[in-house]
């Protein structure tokens, strides 16, 4: 399993190769890329924050319960912080799996699970000012 | 044949009569609170929810942004009511948005 939190450009092959074995059949991959724009307003660049002992714990934690909902022993999941550009990959996931389906179910639930628990925050800059992105759910990861 | 040992002292013999915390604080509660740690000393026996209170008095904003904000100590989410310890790391986690 790679689980990670980069400041530079996320190598997406290497996560890949981590996940290729013989004995999967299917490959998934997802990659988080930085927008140009949120709402329609431009953007120019993104930041992102972690809390970063706690965000590897819950990053591992979700993919430690992937890897044992759709039985799988291959994961990589990497995100960036820091400044971003345009363009960029923000997050990165791998999964190798002996089947396509198992594949697709849990990148998908890792992105999503992802979104909701971990401690990572995103700062949208515009040509006039930046806002942190904190969306308010109604399910708090705590509850 | 074992030996009689005497028991260990109640755990409140050995508590402090105040705690010492340290609190984190992310994204537009770094903004709000003018950085990003603070430590504070409370009565002990005082829980997240006491943490935050005190907090508030500086920074009545926060009181009004409580509910969208999740609580973890030691890197772990508990609920407000979870009591604090001498030492403890207490973060104050606005709502994520990683990916």
């Amino acid at each position: 399993m790679i689980v990670e939190l980069a400041s530079d450009p996320i190598d997406v092959a290497r996560l890949i190769a981590h996940v290729t074995r013989p004995s999967n059949g299917g490959i998934c991959t997802f990659l988080g890329v930085v927008r140009d724009n949120a709402e329609g307003r431009p953007v120019v660049k993104l930041g992102y924050e972690a809390y970063e002992p706690m965000a590897l714990s819950q990053m591992r934690a979700v993919v430690d319960e992937a890897m044992e909902r759709w039985g799988l022993d291959s994961v990589a999941l990497s995100h960036r912080t820091g400044e971003l550009q345009i363009g960029e990959a923000s997050v990165a996931i791998a999964v190798g799996a002996p089947h396509r389906a198992e594949a697709f179910e849990a990148c998908r639930f890792i992105i999503d699970t992802l979104k909701t628990r971990v401690p990572i925050w995103k700062k949208e800059f515009f040509q006039d000012g930046a806002v942190w992105v904190e969306p308010v759910s109604s399910q708090s990861p705590s509850s | 044949m074992a030996e009689t040992k005497p028991p260990p002292l109640p755990a409140s013999s050995v508590v402090p009569a105040s705690i010492g915390v340290r609190v984190l604080f992310f994204a537009s509660l770094a903004d709000l609170m003018g950085g990003r740690r603070r430590s504070i000393d409370l009565p002990a026996g005082a829980t997240v929810a006491d943490a935050v209170e005190r907090l508030a008095r500086e920074a009545p904003e926060l009181a009004a942004r409580a509910g969208h904000v999740s609580f973890a100590v030691n890197q772990v989410f508990v609920p407000t009511d979870s009591p604090l310890a001498d030492g403890d790391e207490l973060a104050l986690i606005p709502p994520v948005s990683g990916g």
